[in-house]
C-alpha cells in the first residue's frame, strides 16, 4: 500500500491511512449487523451458542471500530487540522453507533439471569445491528459533508491500482476479525466447558461461583 | 535486505509521516493489547485444566481407594 498505490493528488502520503481507517470502519460496522443476524439464531432456537456467537461478534466489533475512529481522528488532524468535526454526519453517526453498542456490555452485566441476560442481550443486537444499514442510508442521504465520498453504493470513486489495494486491505482487515472471532469463540468455548466439566465430575457445591458477567457462560 | 532497503523508492514522507505512523501504529498496539489479553486468558484456563485434572485424580483416588483396601482384606 506505501509504494504499489499511487500518492493521492490531493492529499498526498496522508491519505495512505484510508487504507486501514476505512476497511475498519467497514468491517466494524458489518461486525454489529453479524452480531445481530447471530442473535437472530439465539432468539429462534433458544441456543445459547448462538448468544455466545453474537456477543463475541459484537466485542470484536467494538474493538475495530475504536480503532476505526482513532485513526480516522488522526486522518482528520493531518487533513483538516482538526481531531473531531461535530458538524459532519459521516463522523458523528459512526460515533452514535459505536456508543450505541458501547452499552451492550454494561446492558448485559446488569441482568443477573442467564436466560433474560442472554434474550434481551439478542433483541437489543437485533434491533441495534438494523439501526446500522438505516444509519449508513441516512448519512448517505445528508448533503453538507466534508467527509470523502470515496465508495458510494453505485460506484467506487478509485484509481484501478488504489482500489486494489483497497480491496486487499478490507480482505485482510475481514480476514483478521473472522480469525480473532474464531479464536475468541474456541477460548470461550474451552471455558465453558472447563465449567462445565467441574460440575459434572466434582458436583455443583465443590465449584467456585463464577458470579456476575456480562460473557455468556 | 539492505539492497532491498535500497531498491524501494523513498517515500515522501513530509509532515504527514507522523500521522500515518500513528494511525498504522495505533492499529499494531490495538491487535497486540487484545492478542496480550487473550494470552493471559488462555494461561488462566491452562490453570484452570491444570487444577481439574489434580482434582479430579484426588477424587478418583479417593473414590477407588476403599474398594482396593477392601479387596486387599479378602486376599
Amino acid at each position: 500500500m506505501f509504494f504499489y498505490a499511487p500518492l493521492d493528488v490531493s492529499q498526498g502520503f496522508v491519505q495512505k491511512i484510508f487504507y486501514i481507517h476505512v476497511p475498519l470502519a467497514i468491517v466494524s460496522l458489518g461486525g454489529f449487523i453479524f452480531g445481530g443476524v447471530l442473535a437472530i439464531g439465539y432468539l429462534r432456537t433458544g441456543d445459547r451458542a448462538w448468544d455466545m456467537r453474537s456477543y463475541v461478534a459484537i466485542h470484536m466489533a467494538l474493538i475495530f471500530g475504536v480503532g476505526g475512529l482513532i485513526t480516522g481522528s488522526i486522518w482528520a488532524k493531518a487533513s483538516w487540522g482538526h481531531w473531531w468535526v461535530w458538524n459532519e454526519p459521516t463522523l458523528v453517526s459512526f460515533l452514535i453507533v459505536l456508543l450505541l453498542f458501547a452499552t451492550y456490555q454494561p446492558m448485559r452485566f446488569s441482568i443477573e439471569d442467564p436466560e433474560r441476560q442472554s434474550r434481551y442481550a439478542s433483541v437489543f443486537a437485533v434491533v441495534a445491528g438494523a439501526f446500522v444499514p438505516l444509519n449508513y442510508l441516512a448519512v448517505s442521504l445528508a448533503t453538507a459533508y466534508v467527509h470523502p465520498r470515496v465508495l458510494t453504493l453505485n460506484s467506487a470513486n478509485l484509481p484501478p491500482s488504489m482500489g486494489l489495494v483497497f480491496v486487499v486491505s478490507l480482505v485482510g482487515i475481514t480476514l483478521l476479525y473472522v480469525t480473532l472471532w474464531k479464536f475468541e469463540m474456541a477460548a470461550k468455548n474451552a471455558r465453558s466447558q472447563v465449567r462445565r466439566l467441574r460440575r459434572t465430575l466434582l458436583g455443583d457445591d465443590t465449584v467456585r461461583p463464577v458470579g456476575r458477567s456480562a460473557a455468556p457462560s | 535486505m539492505s539492497l532491498l532497503i535500497a531498491s524501494t523508492p523513498e517515500l515522501p514522507l513530509g509532515t504527514s509521516g507522523k500521522y500515518v505512523a500513528a494511525a498504522y501504529i495505533v492499529f499494531v498496539v490495538l491487535i497486540l493489547v487484545y492478542v496480550a489479553i487473550m494470552a493471559m486468558r488462555a494461561q488462566r484456563l491452562e490453570r484452570e485444566l491444570a487444577e481439574l485434572r489434580r482434582d479430579v485424580e484426588e477424587a478418583k483416588a479417593a473414590g477407588s481407594s476403599p474398594p482396593d483396601r477392601e479387596h486387599e482384606a479378602v486376599l
